[in-house]
């Protein structure tokens, strides 16, 4: 099971956390800061598996992760997912987001936290993988998107219509 | 009021600020605005707020008044309010608060939407935070859709399944007959969350493993079609097909297979194929291998088959990939006891690992080379592990010296090869060596009766060049003390013997007494050495300045030492040859371990000088107290009738006939409420495998109103990396222990 993925950049500001284990607040910015702490502080050519930090369960549970130019991708996991799996899987997700923001960078991920979390909600459910297939992610995603699109413009034709409708009865009033 | 502004403009006026403070106040202002424009009811804008809430969460900034909110947008009827009510839900909500009860009924009216992403969202947040009373209400909506032909719902399905049946396990039987025809599915995610379902379910009940056995064929079918099927654009991660499912179904089998004759026969094939066909040039096709490699090691194959997954490793271990080698390490480390020649012929590899740079590997090659070792590869071995403690991170040092004291306890070619082994720990590690190593390496020594003038004259060479490490110096003075006399004669026979005068040995040790860098208990070994030096050597009022000296010493421990060897000197000087003989060698299953004899000198002196009480010491009878497969815990009640009659002394002597050690190793007991309990320090915490060795430990108890002695002992161990904790009653003391 995944227990958590955060998503932070060289200084430690945290881009994207999700957990899938209860943790207050406080506990949450803490594995946060933890994690960057003993993440940052590993070398370039060292192996992508470390034993997870003392307040997300300790050595039963493991962080794997992988530093993309100013981004770390860190997946905390339990001993019943298969290392060498979870990396791949976050190759996978690092390819879906690229191709749903075009060549994607940090500021993608900035100001579109809400698609980011949709995104991940199609890959990863209750801290278990739900789909893998990058082209069936990306259609979902993007089906979800459809419909929040043809609501506003429900929305905004709706209040176009209003306004239309305003303005016809100002005009009969006038011109009675 | 003025609109609210859009989550965009927030990050962008946020992401100005130069400092935290600047960056505070900038929320606080928004939490202000967001709030009255909550108490608003402001249907329109609600959305929005509640993203810039959910943003400033992340931040690590307080959203909890958010949680109402997040309600209310799931209630809409609206897609976009109730995708941001939703993900407010999973991010800001769990079972602890009251509130999340109130999404149940909206969750249920979700999961019948007309719309399939509605009902994806009601069941992503049902498997994401789901308390036990959610999943109880909504487990048969979500088995409904586990039927459902629509494969998008399908998989979302599967997974809330396995939540309710992780969080309420009753209800695993109700979704038992959705799952027979999971497998036939086309779609790849379907049958990825079919197969976690199904392993979800056989990890928690014995039954439905049994029950699921016969799909073995089904499965290994499917995992035949992803081998042979070929290129398929849609399902392929550098030129394999879907390894996520073929590793999820391996997982499946090995769990099926485990225990089971008929199911491990009818994988054999297709492991070997997976094991022989993957292509290993990218890390997805090592997942694979790793996943297989695992598989055959649980469930009963063949010889042939567990001989090829161990080379798979072994060729593991000559990849470049750090991680390969990472994960190729940890598994030889499960596996190194069953399967314990395949292992050793990758000996030389493994030694290698041990030169490189990364921590963690570093840290599994030293476990795996001690568990490796063996009679005949020990010279080898120790070679390089010596070298690896030389130069090794300070975390290391101490338990490669543990390790390594214990690995040259059970093999050592000669003793002359064990005490030279000893010596290089000491001399290179010796601040990181446990403290149970002195009372251990002074007995070894001890026992070694041939070898006494080349030890002393090894341990005074190393004073010499360097008093800062403890145990070095404290096993050196006690050994000077004891062979202080063949030091001064030159009757090394091993090496060159070195000249050396007595003044100049009691140099070194008043120079230990005086130094900065010994602690107390070093100071005491060497007043100690001194005074037996006395005996041995000739210059007595050396010694007796030295001694009257201490007598007035600030520290109260020394001070009595110091007090009672002048009290030797002057009063009882007739015994004194006698009391500071040659220590006789000590059998480590009947004393009380040397640590005791060591320390408590002074004491032991007092009570032999006082002649008017003789200790009497009963016929010890032994029996065992606590017996579980392999590992025996005798007692052994002596009976003192003076200085006080109702002091009954018990020895526990632990010992383990496993083939792993015990590590950490702590015993504790208790008594009733009319006795006194007392336990003196245990003589190590690691009992050895294959009886190799025992634990000793002394237990005193004060029994005034002569009842028989009951005890409650509780034994905490480590054994085979994991932890383990034993509790037992001992009642069968002899009647003579206690009356």
């Amino acid at each position: 099971m995944i227990k958590a993925i955060l998503i932070f950049n060289n200084h430690g500001k945290p881009r994207l956390s999700k957990f899938y284990e209860h943790y207050t607040e406080d506990t949450e910015q803490q594995i946060i800061r933890e994690t960057f702490h003993l993440v940052s502080k590993r070398d370039e050519n060292i192996c992508n598996f470390l034993e997870g930090g003392l307040l997300i369960g300790g050595s039963e549970n493991k962080l794997i992760y992988r530093h993309y130019a100013t981004l770390y991708f860190v997946f905390c996991v339990d001993s019943s997912e298969s290392e060498l799996g979870i990396l791949d899987l976050i190759q996978v997700f690092v390819e879906t987001l690229d191709k749903c923001f075009e060549n994607v960078c940090e500021l993608d991920l900035i100001f579109h936290m809400d698609k980011v979390h949709n995104i991940l909600a199609e890959m990863v459910m209750g801290g278990m993988v739900l789909e893998t297939n990058m082209s069936e992610i990306i259609t979902q995603a993007e089906a979800h998107n459809k419909m929040e699109k043809s609501e506003s413009e429900e929305q905004v034709s709706v209040g176009f219509l209003a306004s239309a409708l305003d303005r016809k009865q100002r005009r009969c009033i006038v011109s009675v | 009021m003025p609109a609210p502004i859009r989550l965009r403009e927030l990050i962008r006026t946020i992401r100005t600020a130069r400092t935290q403070a600047e960056e505070r106040e900038m929320i606080q202002k928004e939490c202000a605005a967001i709030r009255s424009s909550f108490r608003e009811e402001d249907n329109t804008y609600r959305c929005r707020n509640v993203a810039k809430l959910l943003y400033m969460h992340m931040l690590g900034y307080p959203a909890h008044f958010g949680q109402l909110e997040c309600l209310k947008l799931i209630a809409s009827q609206k897609f976009t309010d109730k995708r941001i009510g939703y993900l407010g839900a999973m991010l800001l909500l769990d079972e602890r608060q009251d509130v999340h009860l109130l999404m149940t009924n909206c969750i249920k009216n979700d999961l019948n939407h007309s719309t399939q992403y509605v009902q994806g969202l009601a069941l992503c947040t049902l498997g994401c935070m789901g308390s036990s009373e959610m999943c109880r209400d909504l487990a048969g909506e979500v088995e409904k859709l586990l039927k459902t032909s629509n494969s998008y719902l399908r998989k979302k399905a599967a997974l809330c399944a396995v939540h309710v049946i992780r969080k309420v396990p009753e209800l695993m039987e109700m979704f038992l007959p959705a799952t027979k025809n999971l497998l036939s599915e086309k779609n790849h995610g379907v049958l990825h969350t079919s197969v976690v379902l199904l392993t979800e379910m056989c990890e928690r009940s014995p039954d439905m493993l049994s029950h699921f056995r016969k799909l073995v064929p089904q499965l290994v079918r499917i995992l035949k079609n992803l081998i042979m099927s070929g290129y398929s654009p849609e399902h392929d991660v550098s030129g394999i097909s879907d390894p996520f499912l073929q590793v999820r179904i391996l997982r499946l089998l090995r769990i099926l297979g485990k225990g089971d004759d008929d199911s491990s026969e009818a994988m054999n094939d297709i492991l070997a194929q997976v094991a022989t066909n993957t292509e290993t040039s990218k890390n997805v096709g090592n997942a694979i291998l790793y996943e297989t490699v695992l598989t055959i090691m649980d469930i009963k194959s063949e010889s042939g088959l567990r001989v090829l997954a161990i080379n798979i490793l072994g060729r593991f271990l000559l990849n470049n990939d750090k991680n390969i080698r990472y994960v190729a390490l940890t598994s030889l480390l499960k596996t190194v006891q069953t399967d314990h020649n395949a292992v050793q012929r990758h000996r030389s590899t493994i030694v290698d690992c041990l030169k490189d740079l990364d921590v963690s590997i570093k840290r599994r090659a030293m476990e795996l080379s001690f568990a490796l070792v063996n009679g005949n590869n020990i010279r080898g071995m120790m070679k390089e592990l010596l070298y690896f403690l030389d130069s090794c991170d300070p975390d290391f040092k101490a338990d490669c010296a543990s390790g390594i004291f214990l690995a040259a306890e059970k093999y050592a070619p000669s003793k002359r090869w064990h005490i030279d082994t000893i010596m290089r720990v000491l001399t290179t590690a010796g601040s990181y060596v446990r403290d149970d190593s002195v009372p251990n390496l002074i007995q070894l020594i001890t026992n070694s009766v041939e070898m006494h003038a080349y030890t002393v004259q090894r341990l005074y060479k190393a004073l010499l060049d360097d008093i800062s490490q403890q145990p070095l110096v404290q096993v050196a003075s006690w050994c000077i003390g004891e062979y202080g006399d063949l030091l001064v004669s030159g009757q090394c026979e091993e090496e060159e013997p070195i000249q050396v005068s007595e003044d100049e040995v009691l140099d070194v040790l008043e120079g230990l007494l005086v130094s900065n860098l010994s602690t107390p208990v070093t100071r005491g070994y060497s007043l100690t050495a001194i005074m037996k030096l006395s005996t041995r050597f000739s210059s007595l009022n050396r010694i007796k300045k030295v001694v009257s000296i201490y007598g007035s010493s600030i520290d109260v421990e020394l001070q009595q030492r110091a007090v009672e060897y002048n009290a030797l000197f002057k009063k009882y000087d007739h015994m004194r040859p006698a009391l500071l003989e040659r220590m006789p060698i000590m059998e480590k299953t009947a004393t009380n371990g040397p640590s005791e004899t060591v320390q408590t000198n002074g004491e032991t002196d007092s009570t032999i000088l006082d002649t008017k009480h003789l200790p009497s010491i009963s016929q010890p009878a032994s029996q065992v107290g606590f017996l579980k497969h392999g590992f025996s815990i005798q007692t052994c009640a002596h009976f003192r009738s003076n200085p006080n009659p109702n002091i009954a002394v018990i020895t526990i002597h632990a010992t383990n006939s496993t083939e792993a050690d015990m590590t950490e190793f702590v015993f504790q007991a208790a008594v009733p409420k009319t006795f006194q309990l007392q336990l003196l320090s245990p003589s190590s915490n690691v009992v050895p495998a294959f009886n190799q060795g025992s634990v000793t430990q002394v237990i005193r108890v004060l029994n005034p109103q002569k009842q028989q002695l009951r005890m409650r002992i509780k034994l905490t161990y480590t054994h085979k990396g994991s932890p383990v904790q034993d509790l037992a009653e001992v009642n069968n003391f002899p009647p003579q222990s206690w009356q």
